[in-house]
């Protein structure tokens, strides 16, 4: 029976691993579908809890799944989530920084930087831009996201102060009603 | 425009032991998200291991790749840094320490994510977070090959995924390959 529910999570999983190109939000909706409405692994209440607690922790968001295998079935749950989603990739990658490291400087490989690089550079902007517009807290959000980013440029400033300064601002601007 | 000479910074590569606390500490610290800049800062600006080319060319290959990005760019990091070792404590430095902790969360503090000022202190850290996703964006941009066809690409690409919200694999699939194409023809000649 264990067994059984290990192999359907790896089942779930895996695959979504290869979805997941870019990363995102969409994953979490599949996540979800999978967890909630096809396998009833959890409710819709402890799925929601859970992707609250994802948001809270640091690390890669995708540790939602680690999470989640917690509860579907304890420690070797969380192992078997947590390898199935990180894992095939894990090795795809792997495979492919060995191959550029051995055919450094080939033409071909070249391209690919070059041609990926506007490309990565417009990805990165587009993600800032989405995350820009679900912020919530308006132009005060707006305002500490483009300050942060200034100090970021200007300065060798560690960012956790910066994230430590716009969570006690949000906080205290909050405990005065202004935001 | 030539490439820039990877020999200038081999002098001092990090021990294992080192990457491995180095992810970590990234990994257990990222509150609000924006853990490629925290790559960036780390391993390009403040330890100055890896070139800003090298950093850029990681992160256009892991984002090209299926799998989480960050965890694709650990990896790449640790292998450029370490070899086969380093690619496995890239790994389990940037998912081992922070799936534990989560799971720790959920256990022992789950009620914390019920206090509103919890959500508000996130989003205040999450609103200081994209300053490290932007400056990064900004220089990514700022590299870009300064011609037209590769201005085009990085304009298409934020358009078509932040603007248009179009699926993330057709505009990699569509703009990545007439821009890969182009540069291999230019290289060529």
């Amino acid at each position: 029976m264990a067994d059984n529910l290990l192999s359907a999570m790896v089942q779930v999983f895996a695959p979504l691993s290869l979805m997941t190109i870019g990363g995102g939000q969409g994953v979490v909706a599949e996540i979800h579908r999978q967890v909630v409405d096809v396998h009833h692994w959890l409710t819709e209440t402890q799925f929601l809890d859970d992707f609250a607690i994802s948001r809270l922790a640091p690390g890669p968001g995708s540790l939602l799944v680690t999470l989640i295998g917690w509860h579907i079935a304890g420690v070797l749950g969380a192992i078997v989530a947590t390898l199935s989603i990180f894992g095939p990739t894990a090795l795809l990658i792997y495979a492919v920084a060995h191959v550029w490291s051995r055919y450094r400087g080939a033409r071909l490989l070249i391209a690919l930087e070059a041609g990926l690089r506007p490309v990565a550079a417009g990805l990165v902007l587009a993600a800032v831009w989405v995350l820009m517009l679900a912020l919530k807290g308006g132009w005060i959000a707006e305002g500490v996201a483009l300050a942060s980013t200034a100090a970021l440029m200007a300065t060798r400033i560690n960012p956790l102060i910066l994230i430590a300064c716009g969570a006690a601002l949000f906080v205290g601007l909050s405990q005065v009603g202004a935001l | 425009m030539t490439r820039q000479d990877t020999a200038t910074l081999e002098t001092e590569k990090p021990t294992v032991l080192r990457l491995l606390l180095v992810f970590t500490r990234i990994g257990l610290t990222s509150f609000g998200g924006g853990l490629s800049g925290l790559f960036f800062r780390a391993f390009v600006q403040d330890y100055k291991w890896m070139t800003e080319e090298e950093f850029l060319n990681g992160l256009a290959i892991s984002q090209a790749l299926p799998g989480v990005n960050i965890k694709n760019m650990a990896i790449w990091i640790g292998y450029h840094l370490g070899g086969f070792p380093g690619a496995v404590v890239g790994f389990f430095g940037i998912i081992g320490p922070p799936a534990v902790f989560i799971v720790f969360l959920g256990v022992v503090f789950a009620q914390l994510t019920g206090y509103p000022i919890t959500e508000v202190a996130l989003e205040g850290a999450a609103a200081a977070a994209i300053g490290l996703s932007l400056s990064m964006g900004l220089t990514a941009a700022w590299h870009v090959r300064r011609a037209v066809l590769p201005f085009v690409a990085m304009v298409v690409t934020f358009v078509a995924i932040g603007l248009l919200q179009l699926p993330m694999l057709w505009v990699l699939l569509v703009v990545g390959a007439i821009s890969i194409v182009v540069e291999y023809r230019r290289t060529g000649s």
